[in-house]
């Protein structure tokens, strides 16, 4: 085909003289500003590399000096330096020592707002209010490991059942049936007379064939009257609280094939302060114990 | 009106029948491919959207859960939506502006049609089952990729094929595009799925990469499927259809070549922008971002010729709704690649990144500026390739445009407003020098915004219902007799002879 410019009527440009399927382009130089304001993005990158680490070799930090790890470790270290005072001291101080210095208290709980937040909550919620399934509320004043600021800590620091810390709460309840002590019956018959402890039995006779296998076999953890025993994490059963729920069946689960609800040591992942400051926060959730 | 256009068009350059008529029939799959994948995919889109809002709707399966459906949205919008458009109008395009019949002819045509679908099926029912390599837009396992890899080829022999028998002097510069677009990601599929079976029958692989040169290699792929993928090739089907909707010549053909070039050359180098403040050293990170910074222009050249080659024929917009799809794709291209280069800036990026912002990035250009385009393509294709004088109804059109830009405008603002408040969340510290807020608290605020997402993703499905609708009417409707003078034979339309 040959060239065969022609001149747009429209807008006075030639056009190149080609032409395919109809379609034709005029010969409009570039743009003033198109061309300055990418030569301006130039010469912002020609700078831009100067300044800032653009080479791959050992030591080319550019004209600033700036490199990016070294720039987060100091805004780490000003941000840790701004709060290590008050850091220093809920570290050493006891947690009572804390609760009792409205300035540490306010601060541990501000801390332990967000350390909570970010560390508990997926389980306990997220205003420690818990869920059923084996996360107990930390806003009532039922404690399974005691509800004092120093079993709080404790709780804290080295978990439980996780095999995470030698010092951990550790207690396991017997699969009564799985491991052949009870019959099925007999599970019912105990599941009644718990139901019966907080009032809430339906069958009598069950209830009252379970009182002789409940002081058998229970009564020497979960106590007598099923008051429970932090000791050895046994919960209370007579106060219409339940880990894993309270119907007949959750209860026959329970003493079929025991629970053993893990949760993991802190200790070796948190900052003591943090710890502290978690106790703190846990402890005025509601149910705090002095 | 626009059967005076349709005439218009065919009055055009004289019509000389020739032995070899054009490879019409995959092209024609390949439209309604389009049409289909994309409903699938806005749907998809819905769906996850409104998972993120109300968790329940995962249904609690392992193959409905968000992890699941994400990529099977991704891909089904970007690859066989958006590969399935571009697929379609790359055949249609290069035939005509070469004056050539396809390269391989139908059969050609059929294998690039039954492998891509073969492709994207086999890719979406890894994904529903967990079978990926877990790279983001490149999920796809080994065998699925060497698949890809045969079909792209082809791809690429028919596309050079019919280019190099071309029977106008030069190339169009929609082409330049395509062809670009189908170059670099068959390099960019392969390399970054450079991969090791655990064995020829199993499923699984270990990529050849490790570490920060996998992220590296990833993104340079991911920054480039954008580059490449989702602008290149567009380009090429805005420098077709444009032109040919406003019937006026391209604006500047020196600034094509300017903005070609320079795109493809600074488009390459950008990816590291998507690994700021990791493990990648500064150096690559310093480059990812000024070469982004370069970006600039070179992406708004395309938008300027887009725009300025209405120049006298702006009043077209009033009577032609599929234009105004293509007009304002182009707004929301201009706009998306202003934004890229502003994230790109570390600063920004600072607090952009790994926050909802990105992905209202992500969906202006998706929805704004990919959709728009092959929507307003679409419009105009379908009359032409079933041979019809006209749409059954540009009203619907109309109503297409305004619901689906409603739908944009809902989702991108909803996206700002929830990612730069995540951002300042994440970073607020009380006076005590605490975090101000837990990274649960910033998912609870982000609740409304969901919601607001979602809505403007049912109306962006409901337009493109509308248009199947509209599609479906032209396609299968009888026009009057008089209307047009039909090819004889199953719609292959001869060869047009040169204008002069």
């Amino acid at each position: 085909m040959p060239t065969k410019i022609e001149k747009d009527s429209l807008t006075g440009q030639e056009t190149t003289g080609h032409e395919w399927d109809g379609l034709k382009e005029l010969n409009t130089p570039l743009p003033k500003w198109w061309l300055y304001t990418f030569y301006a993005c130039i010469a912002f990158a020609a700078v831009w590399v100067v300044i800032y680490p653009a080479f791959p070799f050992q030591g080319a930090t550019g004209l600033s000096g700036w490199i990016a790890r070294e720039a987060v470790v100091e805004q780490q270290q000003a941000a840790q330096a701004r709060m290590a005072p008050m850091m220093d001291r809920v570290r050493e101080a006891t947690p009572e020592q804390i609760a009792a210095d409205p300035e540490l208290r306010a601060f541990a709980v501000a801390g332990g707002r967000i350390a909570f937040a970010n560390n508990c909550a997926a389980c306990h919620g997220a205003g420690g209010q818990g869920a059923v399934g084996g996360f107990p509320s930390l806003a009532d004043d039922e404690w399974i490991w005691g509800g004092t600021h120093d079993a709080i800590r404790a709780t804290i620091t080295h978990g439980i059942r996780a095999g995470e810390s030698e010092e951990e709460r550790v207690s396991m309840m017997p699969r009564f049936l799985a491991d052949g002590v009870l019959t099925a019956a007999q599970v019912g018959d105990v599941a009644e007379h718990v139901l019966s402890l907080s009032g809430r039995a339906t069958d009598a006779a069950s209830a009252a064939r379970g009182v002789e296998l409940f002081a058998e076999n229970c009564a020497a953890c979960h106590g007598e009257r099923g008051e429970g025993n932090r000791d050895v994490g046994a919960p209370n059963l007579s106060d219409r609280i339940w880990l894993y729920g309270g119907e007949k069946r959750d209860i026959m689960r329970s003493v079929s094939y025991s629970r053993g609800g893990v949760m993991p040591a802190w200790g070796p992942r948190l900052d003591p302060a943090v710890v502290n400051m978690l106790t703190i926060y846990v402890h005025a959730l509601g149910g705090g114990e002095n | 009106m626009a059967a005076a256009g349709y005439a218009a068009n065919l009055a055009g350059p004289a019509v000389v029948p020739r032995s070899e008529p054009y490879v019409e029939a995959p092209v024609r799959a390949f439209a309604i491919a389009t049409v289909f994948w994309g409903v699938a995919g806005f749907l998809v889109g819905v769906l996850i959207a409104s998972q993120l809002a109300w968790p329940l709707l995962n249904l609690d399966l392992e193959w409905t859960t968000f992890g699941r459906l994400r990529p099977v949205h991704t891909s089904a919008v970007i690859f066989a939506f958006g590969g399935n458009a571009l697929i379609c109008t790359s055949l249609y395009v290069v035939q005509r502006t070469c004056r050539a019949r396809l390269f391989g002819g139908d059969q050609m045509g059929w294998f690039l049609f039954w492998g891509y679908q073969f492709f994207i099926v086999a890719a979406a029912l890894g994904y529903v089952f967990g079978v990926t390599q877990g790279k983001e837009y490149a999920e796809p396992e080994w065998f699925v990729d060497l698949w890809l890899t045969v079909v792209w080829v082809h791809y690429l022999v028919a596309f050079g094929g019919t280019i190099l028998k071309r029977e106008e002097p030069h190339i169009y510069v929609a082409n330049w595009f395509y062809l670009a677009f189908i170059v670099t990601v068959a390099m960019l599929h392969i390399v970054n799925n450079l991969a090791l079976p655990v064995t020829l029958g199993h499923a699984k692989s270990y990529g050849l990469a490790s570490g920060v040169q996998d992220a590296m290699i990833q993104w340079w792929y991911g920054h480039n499927a954008v580059g490449f993928f989702l602008t290149a090739g567009f380009l090429g089907m805005m420098y077709y259809f444009i032109p040919k909707q406003a019937d006026r010549p391209v604006y500047s053909y020196r600034l094509s070549i300017v903005h070609f070039w320079s795109l493809i050359f600074l488009y390459i180098w950008a990816g590291p922008h998507h690994l700021h403040y990791t493990a990648l050293p500064d150096w690559a990170q310093t480059l990812g971002m000024v070469f982004s910074v370069m970006l600039w222009m070179p992406s708004w050249g395309g938008m300027i010729n887009g725009l300025m080659t209405l120049s006298g024929a702006w009043d077209k917009l009033r009577t032609d709704p599929g234009l105004r799809f293509s007009v304002t794709a182009v707004g929301f291209y201009g706009m998306s690649t202003f934004e890229g280069p502003v994230m790109s800036i570390k600063a920004v990026n600072g607090l952009s990144h790994y926050t909802d912002w990105t992905i209202g990035h992500v969906h202006s250009g998706a929805m704004g500026w990919v959709g728009f385009i092959t929507f307003g393509a679409l419009y105009w294709l379908f009359p032409k390739l079933w041979n019809k004088r006209a749409l059954y109804s540009q009203k619907l059109v109309s109503w297409h445009f305004w619901i689906a830009t409603m739908g944009i405008v809902l989702y991108i603002t909803a996206m700002w407003v929830s990612g730069i408040l995540q951002g300042l969340m994440w970073r607020a510290y009380d006076e005590l020098g605490f975090l101000q807020y837990a990274f649960i608290e910033s998912v609870a605020a982000m609740h409304p915004y969901y919601v607001i997402r979602m809505m403007g993703g049912v109306l962006y499905l409901t337009g493109a219902l509308i248009m199947v609708f509209n599609l479906w009417m032209t396609v299968t409707r009888t026009e009057a007799a008089d209307a047009l003078p039909v090819p004889a034979q199953g719609g292959a339309a001869p060869i047009p002879a040169p204008a002069e």
